[in-house]
């Protein structure tokens, strides 16, 4: 059919579109619902279960029937909402959940068989035999069951994030939200308008009726000019607030780009993070339909999403058409579409008592039961004063009254509440703190009503923060009453549709009494009500009126289930915000990354760290040529390792040497200035936690490391154990794990490297032996710390720089200790020099172990308390004799696999005998085999035992011998030398 | 009634005028023998096992909503038995072989589907932890593979094997895990139990117990006093409410975990999906809405609601892992509140009153627990003393030191 | 959500990290007779209530400081917020 006269849509802008690959021609202001229409396209989708052929229900994100895949290729969105999605050049959509096609859909089938497949069905049946629910019934039912389809490419758009804060977030544009605005904008303060369609106005743009004798839409382009004029005011078109959190956060979703072809520069959407001292929610009513037999027919819509076609967009489904209404609401469909040429065939009002509002056949005290039209509606059946007949029309305009927008207001578990006058549930108590609702959502449904409400809500939620704003001058407008009857279905015998997404009937709803799945969760859950994409939005109510009449109790006593965000649904790539791929966490990098970079390192993801993981030379083919090179370097002759990543804290105070005492659990303040000593932190709850070394620079200066992984929260707990536990100790602490470069020198020429740029410090060993360090400065002044340590069992330093010379050091270095071999060496070779000294490391610090189990109970001091001191003398603690060991193949050859658990030999293998496991394992160079460490029960008493390490995930097993947990220079003498 | 394709048959020819209640809707009696605090799925299965397996009677489950609506009602629904620790694995392992044969057993199609789940791993030392673990699964019978990267590659395509912040090297699978309806093992253990004589008694708060020279004689609640010799609180998200009410302190703190779910889609993931390296796990419902959820909030919580920074992580990690479903939307969230135990390991023990004993704990992996957890926790009302597969999840654990810490954070809840 | 820090104002929590129950600034003494049962009360009870609860948080992406917040757990209602080193050195000077 042609256009109806008026509308919003620009007539001289004509945008194409496919729809299932037919052309067809819209207009600029269009949805794809409006426009498919235009084009008498009426059959849009089908219905989850029974592939019933559906049209639109609804002019809004409410609707539950015409869903399609939008775009194609990687761009394809599954399950678009027809009436949101704004008409653009070039759209490409598609009907989805059938086959071969919407006209014609094999599936349709179960719509025969629909006796079978009640509500629940599925919990009853297909339970024989055993084991074919996951080969045959389960794929049959997944494969029938979804909507749309996701392309399976990853999303090509870009998405971003953003805060805003705002005095007064005013929800929704139409007539209560842009009064509320108004109010709040005049008074200086920062408001926030949000709303989700593409045009202000709300519902103001889809009725006929005026505002200080002018069109709406006149009134609406004057509020945004002023709205326009003020710096305050930031005006949000295509803003969907979804949720409401804690405190004032509203989550939003702008969707910046949908309504054109391509993104181009811009991002496709975003997600606000929207802090707003005051809000109102003005979020409108959404009317719900009046259930009878086959009322789901393509052509069968909302009466207020008929006149909002006819009056917004110019069109109509039929050039015939029929109301159906419990409410003076309906009437107001057949005056406009009456008013645009449409011939009303008859307006069926339930009421007896109900006037005709214009010039058309009124049936009052009359029902629809019934309709015929196999892809479209051809005629309803009515019955009235106990006859029954069939009139002829295109379209039926339902309306069974209006259910103000309770959803946002009732997150945080605020309960609506029942009003008796309007049938319908209103905001009620217990919704979210500073959210107040206004217009429409508080049951005001004339638009004159819906203006004051707004102003006055605005003003109140400016008293509260403090700022003071006149009500403004408003225009005048219709205030018609609205009077319903409580009728929610039509009796019948045929199937009438509740929830049309998900083919709920007033049948289901009857057998879900019957089997007592009675309370509103349990009706929900078994008949599958509400639980589409639509989240039961017209449909919620009236399967609650149905339960309610069944039961006999009052639709508040039956209740609602409970509202939960999205408001309507949200992309999952605007919620994670556009952080994707390498993009998904920062990456550190260490000082001599790029250094390493261009030496044509490996690196590894090591926590939010990149460390370079080995450095292969020209000619190497495989990684283990690399790591047994660097690694036989630093035993050898010198090894240089960036060793940034390892926590750094800065203690100071002259309470230092008492607070570090009771943080780890050996002495700390007996030692002398210049030295290191090793250290292991339990927690509080006596487990070993963390190990490094504390350096003593001063009296009242101490530098202490962490392992890489735990620097954070170890230095979350020390200023817990400062701040908390111990105020009074006169101590500071700060992280410089950033702030200095360090890098490890190891082997023996370390010493003569070193001695080559430290600026006249005397290295030899009596001056400066293991474990003991000193500030001093290298290279002509540069400040540095040098520490004497050695993770690696050799001869070792570590030397720390100000982090932006690190680079500049390492250079320097690798030049000075050219003709000495000097030799990078990435974090492979540091773990198989650390294996084969047998010092522990994240594998054996796994949270889970004793400072006995590390062969460290001695280190626990009996003589002072310490944290997790106490706790660690429990029995469940004490007890556990699993030690570190070292383990060897009894064959040369043979393979250390960490993770494989470790048995007796000739035991059987099972949790009851089972000994322990394998933490880490290594080709050690230095041993020309395999080697592991691992917890071996009693370990320490099974020296040169041979035992069997399982794995049999990988099929595999071996015998291992049991050694010192030191395959390299066991005494320490090297490192002392 | 039993359940069949021929009856669902039958009443479709007759117009469905034969079905009958689920269950019964009794009043309380004035005392029971057990009564079981709780008609969430520990709860049900609890009463479930004690009137069917070990045949005892005047057996009541008091609920102070609907039944189920527990955590049965609002988690993602996985099943699954891969846990390392010998205080955990058997019991999970026991619960998996229930799983197994629990349509057959409840004559009711919870719809256990074990499509496998895979948690994938990015570092060698990731993958040498599943190892352990996956030969912990294999020693316990539970059975793992260890997935590389190629043939994880062919299993799911889809993931960001190429373009990824932290690379996927593989997977640990346990093809025996999967999901199964929530809802339908709720009702099952409800209607299973309700046909073994137990009593269903919704809308029925406890409000205190009556405890008599240090024996639990009975309760009070919202529909007047009852007696019962023997009672068995399984409230995991209140335990720490309920239990104050007879002055036992718990090692729980009660934390919010929220759960996500799409729009219904044709078949994308065919299994469970963890990631590795964020906080994210991921599966698909028969309906075609794709589960998924992460980490908890972080912060105790009674509210049954989250906050958006953990949406926002969670959907990261999503999207990180697979970005072909960013074009997917998000149709609801929600929050469940869990019992967050000090070691991330359950309780099911007796208390300090006699005839009061406890199960909770269960941190968020009380679904997959539900039938061992009511088998075990049914034995120890029955005989008073703990099954087999439970005598690690005692009270006194975190006395002597012997708990049970998957994951090694120690006595923080939200760490595990 | 939002804290009130006594310093910075109004910060958002996800700059914040979460320890739990205040109850854990005291800390048992270690030489008393009943020490081990002290701590283990102290490592691993927890009152847990619904509703106002004394709570640690850990503003790690901004000044370090402990804070002592009362929330009430059911609504998430934050009551306020004080220094935790200024709560833990009154109650070690009151002797509690």
């Amino acid at each position: 059919m042609t256009r109806l006269s008026g509308g919003l849509i620009d007539r001289s802008q004509a945008l194409s579109f496919t729809f299932d690959g037919k052309r067809y021609e819209g207009l600029s202001g269009d949805t794809l619902a409006s426009a498919l229409l235009a084009n008498d396209v009426r059959l849009m989708g089908r219905s989850f279960k029974y592939h019933r052929p559906r049209g639109v229900l609804s002019a809004g994100s409410e609707e539950p029937n015409a869903l399609v895949e939008l775009r194609s290729g990687a761009w394809q969105e599954p399950n678009t909402r027809a009436t949101v999605v704004e008409l653009f050049d070039g759209l490409e959509a598609r009907s989805q959940n059938r086959w071969p096609s919407l006209g014609f859909d094999a599936l349709a089938v179960n719509d025969l068989l629909a006796p079978f497949l009640t509500a629940g069905f599925y919990y009853k049946t297909f339970m024989w035999p055993k084991g074919f629910w996951e080969k045959l019934y389960e794929p049959a039912i997944r494969k029938a069951a979804g909507l749309g389809s996701l392309s399976m490419q990853p999303d090509p758009d870009a998405y971003d994030r953003g805060y805003l804060h705002c005095d007064l977030l005013v929800i929704g544009g139409g007539g209560a939200g842009l009064a509320a605005a108004l109010t709040a904008a005049r008074s200086g303060a920062r408001v926030i308008l949000a709303d989700e369609d593409f045009r202000l106005g709300g519902r103001l743009l889809r009725e006929t009726d005026t505002l200080d004798e002018v069109h709406a839409s006149e009134w609406i382009s004057a509020m945004e000019a002023e709205f326009e004029s003020l710096p305050s005011v930031r005006i949000m078109r295509r803003t969907t607030v979804f949720g409401v959190y804690d405190h004032g956060i509203y989550g939003a979703v702008e969707q910046v780009s949908d309504h054109l072809p391509q993104p181009g520069d811009q991002v496709r959407q975003t997600l606000w993070r929207i802090t707003a001292k005051r809000a109102v929610l003005a979020a409108g009513a959404i009317e719900r339909p009046i259930a009878f037999a086959d009322n789901d027919r393509p052509g069968i819509m909302l009466a207020g999403a008929m006149r909002s076609y006819a009056n917004r967009w110019a069109v109509c489904p039929s050039e015939t058409v029929a109301v159906f209404t419990n409410n003076d609401d309906g009437h107001r469909t057949a005056r406009d579409l009456a008013a645009k040429g449409i011939q009303i065939a008859a307006v069926i009002d339930v009421r007896p008592e109900a006037k005709a509002r214009g010039d058309y056949r009124l049936i009052a005290e009359g029902m629809v039961t019934g309709s015929r039209g196999r892809l479209g509606l051809t005629a309803i059946e009515v019955q009235a004063d106990g006859k029954s007949e069939w009139i002829n029309c295109g379209a039926l305009g339902v309306s069974g009254g209006w259910n103000p927008n309770v959803h946002l207001a009732s997150h945080h578990r605020g309960r609506p509440i029942w009003s008796d006058d309007l049938q319908a549930f209103l905001p009620g108590e217990g919704g979210p703190s500073g959210l107040l609702p206004a217009g429409a959502t508080t049951g005001c449904f004339s638009t004159a009503a819906a203006l004051r409400s707004g102003a006055e809500t605005a003003r109140r939620a400016l008293q509260e923060i403090g700022v003071a704003a006149r009500l403004p001058e408003l225009p005048r407008a219709e205030e018609e009453g609205y009077k319903i009857a409580p009728i929610f279905h039509v009796q019948g015998r045929r199937r009438a549709w509740v929830d049309f997404q998900n083919d709920v009937t007033v049948k289901d709803i009857k057998l879900a009494h019957t089997e007592n799945m009675r309370p509103v969760e349990h009706l929900k859950r078994y008949t599958t009500l509400g639980m589409a994409t639509d989240q039961g939005k017209t449909a919620n109510v009236t399967g609650l009126a149905v339960m309610a009449e069944l039961t006999g109790r009052t639709i508040p006593e039956t209740g609602t289930t409970i509202f939960r965000p999205p408001y309507a649904p949200v992309a999952l790539s605007v919620l994670g915000g556009g952080d994707t791929g390498p993009h998904f966490r920062p990456r550190r990098l260490t000082p001599t990354h790029y250094w390493a970079e261009a030496r044509g390192a490996v690196f590894v993801e090591a926590g939010q760290w990149m460390r370079a993981q080995y450095f292969p030379l020209a000619g190497e083919t495989h990684w283990r040529q690399s790591v047994d090179r660097e690694a036989m370097a630093a035993r050898s002759g010198l090894g240089l390792c960036d060793v940034t990543t390892l926590g750094k804290i800065d203690v100071q105070g002259p309470h230092a040497g008492e607070f570090l005492n009771r943080l780890y659990s050996n002495m700390m303040a007996t030692l002398k200035v210049g030295r290191i000593r090793y250290g292991l932190m339990l927690r509080e709850d006596g487990f070993a936690y963390d190990d490094g070394t504390c350096a003593r620079l001063a009296e009242d200066h101490y530098v202490v490391t962490t392992t890489t992984a735990n620097a954070g929260l170890v230095f979350r707990n020390m200023e817990f154990a400062r701040q908390c536990l111990w105020p009074e100790l006169d101590v500071q602490l700060i992280s410089t794990t950033d702030a200095w470069a360090q890098i490890a020198v190891a082997g023996p020429k370390s010493r003569a490297l070193l001695a080559r740029i430290v600026d006249g410090f005397d290295l030899s060993n009596e001056a400066f032996p293991f474990m003991a360090c000193a500030a001093l400065t290298v290279s002509g002044g540069l400040r540095a710390r040098l520490f004497r340590i050695s993770f690696s069992g050799e001869l070792a330093y570590e030397i720390a720089v100000a982090a932006r010379y690190g680079h500049a050091l390492m250079e320097r270095l690798m030049e000075l200790g050219a003709d000495l071999g000097a030799t990078p060496y990435g974090t492979e070779a540091l773990g198989v020099l650390r294996i084969e000294k047998g010092h522990a490391a994240g594998a054996e610090l796994n949270g889970q172990t004793t400072a006995n189990m590390l062969g460290f109970g001695s280190m626990v001091s009996q003589k002072k308390d310490s944290i997790g001191a106490v706790m660690s003398r429990r029995e469940g603690l004490a007890s556990d004799r699993h030690r570190l060991v070292g383990l060897q193949p009894v064959d040369p050859a043979g393979k250390v696999v960490s993770g494989s658990h470790l048995f007796a030999e000739d035991a059987p293998h099972s949790f009851d005998t089972d000994q322990g496991w394998i933490t880490s394992a290594c080709y050690s160079p230095h041993q020309g085999s395999m080697i592991g460490l691992g917890f071996l029960d009693k370990g320490d008493e099974r020296l040169g035992e041979v035992i069997v390490a399982a794995n049999p995930l990988e099929g595999e097993s071996a015998r291992l011998r049991v050694v010192p947990a030191h395959f390299v220079d066991p005494e320490g003498v090297r490192l002392r030398e | 009634m039993k359940f069949s394709g021929f009856r669902v048959f039958a009443e479709a020819l007759k117009g469905h005028t034969g079905w009958r209640p689920l269950w019964r809707d009794p009043d309380p009696k004035q005392s029971y023998d057990y009564v079981i605090v709780g008609g969430g799925g520990h709860g049900l299965a609890t009463a479930y096992y004690l009137a069917k397996t070990f045949g005892r009677s005047r057996i009541a489950v008091l609920e102070k909503g609907w039944l189920g609506s527990g955590n049965v009602g609002r988690n993602t629904t996985i099943i699954r038995s891969n846990y390392l620790l010998a205080g955990n694995e058997p019991f999970y392992e026991f619960s998996m072989k229930l799983w197994e044969g629990l349509e057959q057993e409840l004559n009711f199609n919870a719809m256990v589907s074990q499509r496998g789940i895979i948690n994938l791993f990015h570092t060698d030392a990731q993958r040498d932890a599943f190892r352990r673990r996956g030969n912990a699964m294999i020693l316990a019978g539970a059975g793992a593979r260890l997935l590389g990267r190629e043939e994880l590659r062919a299993t799911v395509p889809f993931l960001n094997f190429d373009n990824a912040r932290f690379p996927i090297k593989g997977g640990l699978m346990q093809p025996r895990a999967g999901t199964a309806r929530h809802d339908g093992v709720a009702w099952g253990y409800a209607r299973g139990a309700d046909r073994h004589g137990v009593d269903l008694i919704q809308n029925c708060e406890v409000t205190g117990f009556r405890i008599d020279r240090g024996r639990v004689r009975g309760l009070e609640t919202s529909r007047g006093y009852i007696a019962a010799d023997k009672i068995g609180v399984a409230v995991a998200g209140s335990s720490g409410r309920v239990m104050a009410m007879a002055g036992k302190r718990l090692p729980i703190e009660s934390h919010v975990l929220q759960a996500f779910v799409t729009e219904g889609l044709k078949p994308t993931i065919p299994g469970v999906i963890t990631f590795g390296a964020g906080h994210f796990y991921i599966s698909q419902s028969d309906k075609g809405g794709l589960v998924f959820g992460g980490d908890i909030d972080g912060y105790n919580s009674y509210a049954q609601r989250g906050n958006l920074p953990v949406v926002e992580d969670v959907t990261e990690g999503g999207m990180a892992l697979m970005p072909m479903i960013g074009r997917a939307r998000l149709l609801r969230m929600w929050g469940g509140v869990v019992d967050m135990s000090m070691d991330g390991s359950p309780i099911i023990d007796r208390t300090h009153i006699d005839g009061l004993y406890f199960n909770g704990g269960w941190c968020y992996g009380g679904f997959k627990a539900t039938p061992a957890s009511g088998y075990a926790f049914a034995h120890l009302l029955a005989t008073g003393s703990p099954h087999e597969i439970s005598r690690a999840y005692r009270f006194d654990r975190f006395a002597s030191g012997y708990v049970i810490d998957e994951r090694g954070a120690g006595a923080q809840p939200n760490l595990h | 959500m939002l804290m009130p820090h006594p310093l910075l104002g109004l910060r958002d929590a996800r700059e914040f990290s979460y320890l739990g129950d205040a109850r854990l600034l005291d800390r048992p003494d270690p030489n008393a007779p009943d020490a081990e049962a002290a701590f283990c009360d102290y490592v691993f009870l927890r009152d847990n209530p619904a509703g106002v609860h004394r709570e640690l948080w850990f503003h790690e992406q901004g000044d370090r400081s402990w804070l002592v917040v009362t929330r009430d757990t059911v609504t998430h209602e934050v009551l306020g917020a004080e220094l935790a080193r200024d709560v833990a050195l009154a109650r070690k000077g009151s002797g509690a």
